[in-house]
């Protein structure tokens, strides 16, 4: 009788540890079955998620989207308040690089280095990357940022404490303290402009196309096609953010 | 139970519930409703004015210009990449006018020369290219490359 | 140029390479050095009054009750200048409502309220409670009222009932020991989980303030016993001031290695910020870092100790060696504060630049409020030992 209760707990327990062991696999293997979104598969694939493209090779750097953005979500107009905005890299012919941003590129950008010492010249326009990882949503202490169901990072600005934790928290400089409102702003992906069904503002202006606003669960919308085509990658991977906003063409030197 | 207790646990009760009743009372509505925020403040930022109209709502009036803007290399522009948020002009055509950027620097924005910018973009120096001359002097901003005798 | 950018404007053409545009508004100014550096003063002070009553150090004994009443008189004003520099400080009290579970700054309410009503304000009411209902029995008037409400209606003097003061106050000291580690490792932890910024980023961050922590409470109490006993006339007690000199002692070498293999580990691995990192030190930070917290604030008054460790010259010098090292200390350990705070926002996430930090006299983030915040922990120490004075009880306990 002992023998048998033995034998049958210790059945039990290698059933159980296989479930579990089978479980931990899975739960290590899935995150692989969804490298695009460098994180888990949204919750409900059949509602929007959206995200993001940059294709730094159609970047012609006029600043209109960071104008437009500027102009669509009242955002004030001294050179300190940004939600959007372009970067120029120039890389020298002996390494070293220099970076320009300014007024965000709202009033355009001049070569300020000389032609026959660039080897290599690029504009990198930036914007909130409505991580899924976020680390400002982590860092918020009352929850008045937070991700909307459709993958969108926005701001609570009635609730907003304006302690900066978030600004801290953000590795691309996206968030800033509003002068008037004393809360946190940043970039909403024009929510009230995709909900109502529209494109957002600095897709709207864009003369190039650079720009690429979209949905990651529609496999045949415009977003997946980009990323299908081209090598995209994510501002900062190391930090594991969940980013969502894709750049072609983006060189090692911009951080 | 020593007294002190019977004191001290008491108060400490009365501290709990009087935090449990102001936060009964000062957790706003809809919050936590879907996640760790006021559910409420993503109807409210949806519902804030837009001042981009879009492409299509120009071309509603201006079909004319839209046709034009088509037929030539600038048909990958909107309307208000140029002339600026529209919404207000769209609801008071005639009160609200939109602006027409005529200064070399504004075209300069994109076509200014710039190594910086891709090989595809026609690019002139600007202080070299017919200097005296506003740049739709020449060229049509809506047909670029029907130039003007 | 409306004049409330005028400054940002200043700071824009401060700027030395590249940052990102949001980054010329710099966030956190002097009233977020003093946070951590005034929570760390109260966490300090409580872990030198635990020494005395959980290790039972009794050459401790005349510092105990003002330490406990300096850690209370610190801790009221721990939150304000955190409350103060908020942009919507009638907003604060979110925090306790709706406090955010992945946030690491979210539980600081509940840490701070933990501390302060069930360690601190218990464990110096437990340990005065004999004491209070005797006064309020010889005082009448204003003081004599409080008294009376302080006893909150426990009179009981009959010597179970003291028994159990001293029974409860043991017990919530040996509680109030990893309260007091959790309070201010968490203020590192704060820091020390911002995964964005290079400089905060270490795990170590929350042991390093902890010490720092311990370093600059016992300097304080060091100080704060030094001219208490001067402003009454008394005589010191040497064996008191020499066994705290010796904790302090010992504490700065444990906080300097600690701090230093920070920094070893960093230069060794030299990971992807390491350049601009050592551009920081060697250049804007180099005052404030190599100069006033290695250099004055932990070399010379870790020196200075240590050779009081070996060799013993007469008192009036020793009392010198003290004073000096204990104003040398607290100032190091402000600017240790400093460096991490400021210093961490002094260079772009970018990597590719630096901005400036122009301390501003008026405003919210200005000088004048941080002055407030540390003249008034010391107004509110005077008002305890008015109210509490320890030399009182002790005559009282020994007669």
């Amino acid at each position: 009788m002992a023998t048998k209760g033995i034998e049958e707990s210790r059945r039990n327990f290698i059933r159980k540890a296989a479930a579990a062991g089978g479980l931990l696999a899975t739960g290590l293997l899935n995150p692989f079955n969804a490298i695009l979104y460098a994180v888990e598969k949204p919750t409900d694939p059949t509602k929007h998620w959206w995200g993001f493209g940059i294709d730094i090779e159609k970047c012609i750097g006029c600043g209109r989207c960071a104008n437009a953005c500027k102009e669509e979500n009242n955002v004030p107009r001294e050179p300190f308040y940004f939600r959007n905005w372009v970067e120029q890299y120039t890389i020298k012919n002996d390494g070293s690089v220099k970076v320009e941003s300014p007024n965000g590129g709202i009033d355009g950008f001049v070569q300020t280095v000389p032609k026959e010492d660039i080897f290599k010249a690029f504009f990198v326009p930036k914007m909130c990357n409505h991580c899924y990882k976020s680390p400002c949503v982590q860092a918020c202490p009352v929850g008045a940022t937070y991700e909307t169901p459709d993958g969108v990072v926005l701001v609570d600005e009635t609730y907003c404490i304006g302690c900066r934790y978030c600004v801290q928290a953000c590795p691309y400089g996206c968030r800033y303290i509003h002068p008037e409102k004393n809360t946190v702003d940043k970039c909403t992906l024009c929510y009230h402009r995709i909900s109502k069904g529209k494109t957002t503002a600095c897709v709207e202006v864009c003369p190039t196309q650079a720009r690429i606003f979209g949905d990651l669960n529609d496999k045949n919308g415009e977003l997946v096609k980009f990323l299908k085509e081209h090598t995209c990658l994510v501002l900062k991977p190391h930090l594991n953010t969940g980013s969502k906003l894709y750049y072609n063409g983006l060189n090692g030197e911009v951080r | 139970m020593p007294p002190q207790l019977k004191t001290l646990i008491p108060l400490f009760g009365a501290f709990i519930v009087l935090f449990l009743i102001a936060r009964h009372f000062l957790v706003p509505v809809s919050f936590g409703e879907l996640g760790h925020y006021r559910f409420n403040s993503i109807a409210e930022n949806k519902e804030k004015a837009m001042n981009y109209a879009g492409k299509d709502a120009c071309a509603d009036c201006h079909d004319d210009k839209a046709a034009q803007l088509k037929s030539d290399v600038h048909s990958g522009l909107s309307c208000e990449t140029c002339h600026g948020p529209g919404q207000a002009h769209t609801e008071n055509p005639e009160t609200v006018k939109l602006n027409k950027p005529d200064q070399r620097s504004f075209c300069g924005n994109c076509h200014s020369m710039n190594a910086s910018r891709p090989k595809f973009m026609v690019q002139i120096e600007l202080k070299e290219h017919n200097p005296d001359k506003k740049c739709i002097e020449c060229h049509n901003p809506h047909q670029p490359w029907q130039l003007k005798e | 140029m409306e004049p409330q950018y005028q400054h940002l404007y200043e700071m824009l053409s401060q700027v030395r390479g590249f940052i990102y545009p949001n980054e010329v508004d710099l966030q956190w100014g002097l009233l977020i050095v003093l946070y951590p550096y005034i929570t760390g003063l109260v966490a300090g002070a409580f872990i030198l009054a635990s020494l005395e009553r959980v290790f039972n150090v009794k050459v401790l004994k005349p510092t105990y009750q003002l330490a406990l009443l300096t850690a209370l008189a610190f801790l009221l004003v721990a939150t304000m200048p955190l409350v103060s520099h908020l942009g919507h400080p009638f907003r604060a009290y979110e925090i306790l409502m709706t406090p955010h579970s992945t946030s690491a700054m979210a539980i600081f309410g509940f840490v701070y309220l933990w501390y302060l009503m069930v360690v601190l304000l218990l464990e110096i009411w437990l340990d005065y409670r004999r004491d209070i209902v005797i006064w309020s029995q010889q005082t009448t008037g204003f003081k004599g009222r409080l008294y009376k409400i302080l006893t909150l209606g426990v009179k009981d003097l009959s010597p179970r009932t003291v028994r159990w003061d001293d029974k409860i106050g043991y017990f919530i000291t040996v509680v109030g020991i990893p309260s007091a580690f959790l309070l201010h490792g968490y203020v590192g932890f704060i820091f020390g989980s911002v995964k964005a910024n290079p400089w905060w980023s270490t795990v170590l961050m929350p042991v390093i303030f902890l010490f720092s922590a311990m370093v600059s409470g016992i300097a304080l109490v060091l100080f704060i016993y030094m001219v208490v006993t001067w402003f009454r006339r008394q005589k010191i007690d040497m064996a008191a001031l020499d066994s705290i000199a010796k904790f302090l002692f010992y504490i700065l070498i444990l906080d300097f290695t600690l701090e230093g293999l920070d920094q070893i580990h960093r230069i060794y691995e030299a990971e992807e910020s390491f350049e601009i990192l050592s551009l920081l030190v060697h250049g804007p930070l180099f005052l404030t870092l190599f100069i006033f917290q290695i250099l004055l604030g932990t070399l010379i008054p870790l020196i200075s100790l240590g050779i009081l460790q070996l060799y013993k010259p007469k008192e009036l010098t020793r009392r010198i060696i003290y004073f000096s090292c204990s104003l040398l200390v607290l100032f190091g350990i402000f600017f240790m504060r400093w460096n991490v705070v400021i210093g961490g926002q002094l260079f772009s996430k970018s990597f590719y630049g630096f901005t400036d930090y122009k301390l501003r006299l008026a405003g919210s983030e200005g000088l004048l409020w941080a002055l407030v915040w540390v003249i008034l922990p010391f107004l509110i120490l005077g008002f305890l030992l008015w109210l509490l004075p320890p030399w009182k009880k002790l005559e009282e306990s020994t007669s």
